[in-house]
């Protein structure tokens, strides 16, 4: 790890525009500055700011960055209207590592690419212009979706899929002012020469808005499929959700994770789905830690395993 | 610039002088403090070998920048034990074999110490299997130490009683 000089932030004043990198829970920037792959000349510790409240916001909720995955898998209002949001969260990583991580961080991580984490590759996300080590490499956890002859990397999270399924926005605060950006549009796809940042120097996420679900919040899920049943990253992942009237579906949302650089929108089949009958009765709802899972409808085929944070068979 | 870090560790306050601010919870730990319970696996935060309790609640110390948790209180497995009288859960590691080389059984502990505190996976298997995910065992003692967690839960459920 490369000698930085380590600063704390008393204010969101003081961390805007700073010159550093931002430092939350630290669970991978201080991963990627132990392999030499950031290499921060200085650290703006933003755990102090009062950035840690979940407050509501138009019947949906705005999230502060600093919230911790943990705690935001557990708020009632989340289990009750995002519970695909919950059950992303309880997806990743492990408890000791949800505790830590920010919300505003786990939208921030880095690719897991394993050229990336590499620096002795060729890696056009690190390097522009550099080359693609994974292009004629190993790609099984690379993209199919939104990728360029520069970068074929996706991004890991779990959260940002439902995050983005259900229109969330990620609040930033610059040195010239704030923006909002949708969720499915936050993190930069490829273009031909390596993906520009997310952020510009000097800003900083403050917080994460979800609108009002409606009549999504009682069908909705996060399905994640990887290797090992538990702690380890999406090979490919999808939140989803539906608002049925009258037995046929009136809105549907559906985002796709694992499968590109951002998490992906599918609109074309959320238009699909409009006015189909409902598939399946009701499932039952909110999931609790570690998701509480339903039991198998009827009319879904028996699975070893057909919901990833549980080894039930039902 | 030597800046000064204050932890709470076991009940003890500490003011330990850093004069590198590249120093994780772990290092300090086991390099100033001298409390080498807490053992460094991968040191990336994929092990939990370095498991301990910042503020009541388990992280993983390899991946928590010292400074950042300045003013914390930290508890380790160090301090666990009333002098020779175990923590339930130690005592159930012990009883349960739930370790062989007992290279991650500290953080096994200190975790499910958490977990249990948590409340949430109560006595079903399973619930603590995936609760207990982020410690590995290179030994593979994982069905010992799911007996010791519920075997720990019932007993601390019984003196709460
Ligand atoms: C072993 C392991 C397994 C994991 N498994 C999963 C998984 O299955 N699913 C999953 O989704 N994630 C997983 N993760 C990733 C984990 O979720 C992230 O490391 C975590 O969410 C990052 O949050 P943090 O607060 O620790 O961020 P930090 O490490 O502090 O920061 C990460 C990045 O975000 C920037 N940043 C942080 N906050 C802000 C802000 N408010 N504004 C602007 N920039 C900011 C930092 O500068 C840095 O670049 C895993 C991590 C590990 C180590
Ligand atoms: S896929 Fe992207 S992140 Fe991976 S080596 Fe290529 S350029 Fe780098
Ligand atoms: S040493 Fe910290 S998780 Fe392995
Ligand atoms: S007892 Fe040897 S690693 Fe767990």
């Amino acid at each position: 790890m490369n000698l930085f000089e380590y600063t704390r932030a008393d204010t969101l004043e003081a961390a805007v525009g700073a010159d550093g990198a931002i430092l939350a829970g630290g669970t991978n920037l201080l991963d990627l500055m132990k392999i030499g792959v950031a290499t921060p000349s200085r650290l703006v510790d933003i755990t102090r700011l009062p950035l840690r409240g979940i407050k509501d916001h138009d019947g949906g909720l705005r999230i502060g960055a600093m919230v911790s995955n943990a705690d935001l898998a557990r708020d009632p209002r989340i289990l009750a209207r995002f519970p695909a949001v919950a059950e992303a969260l309880l997806s990743g990583a492990s408890p000791q590592l949800r505790n830590a991580a920010s919300t505003g961080g786990n939208v921030m991580q880095a690719t897991r690419c394993s050229y990336f984490q590499d620096p002795l590759s060729p890696c056009n996300r690190r390097v522009a212009g550099s080359g693609c080590s994974a292009i004629g490499g190993v790609t099984r956890n690379h993209a199919v979706l939104g990728w360029s002859d520069a970068c074929i990397a996706t991004h890991p999270s779990d959260l940002c899929v439902a995050l983005a399924a259900f229109d969330a926005v990620v609040e930033i605060a610059g040195p010239t002012g704030t923006r909002s950006v949708p969720m499915a549009e936050f993190h930069p796809l490829p273009d031909a020469v390596g993906v520009p940042p997310a952020l510009a120097a000097g800003e900083v996420i403050t917080d994460v808005t979800l609108p009002d679900p409606g009549g999504m919040a009682r069908h909705a899920r996060y399905v994640k499929l990887r290797e090992r049943t538990s702690y380890a990253f999406a090979i490919v992942s999808a939140a989803a959700g539906v608002h049925v009237a009258d037995g046929r579906i009136v809105a549907a949302r559906l985002a796709l994770g694992g499968v590109a650089a951002r998490p992906w929108r599918a609109h074309a089949a959320e238009a699909a789905l409009i006015g189909q009958p409902r598939p399946w009765t009701p499932l039952p709802m909110p999931p609790r830690w570690p998701c509480r899972v339903p039991r198998r409808p009827a009319t879904m085929p028996p699975r070893s395993c057909w919901h990833s944070a549980s080894r039930c068979v039902r | 610039m030597t800046q000064t870090l204050n932890l709470t560790i076991n009940g003890t306050a500490r003011a330990i002088a850093l004069d590198d601010p590249r120093a994780t919870l772990l290092d300090v730990l086991r390099e100033r403090i001298g409390l080498t319970g807490t053992k460094k696996g991968c040191d990336r935060g994929q092990c939990g070998a370095c498991t301990v309790l910042i503020d009541g609640r388990r992280m993983n110390a390899c991946l928590a920048l010292a400074l950042s948790h300045d003013g914390a209180s930290i508890t380790t497995v160090e301090g666990l034990a009333q002098g020779c009288d175990l923590h339930p859960v130690q005592a159930a590691f012990i009883r349960h074999d739930g370790f062989q080389c007992g290279y991650c059984t500290p953080g096994q502990i200190m975790s499910a110490i958490a977990l249990i505190a948590e409340g949430e996976a109560g006595l079903d298997p399973e619930r603590v299997r995936e609760g207990m995910s982020g410690n590995l065992c290179r030994c593979a003692a994982y069905a010992g130490i799911t007996e010791a967690v519920l075997d720990a839960t019932r007993t601390m459920k019984g003196n709460a009683a």
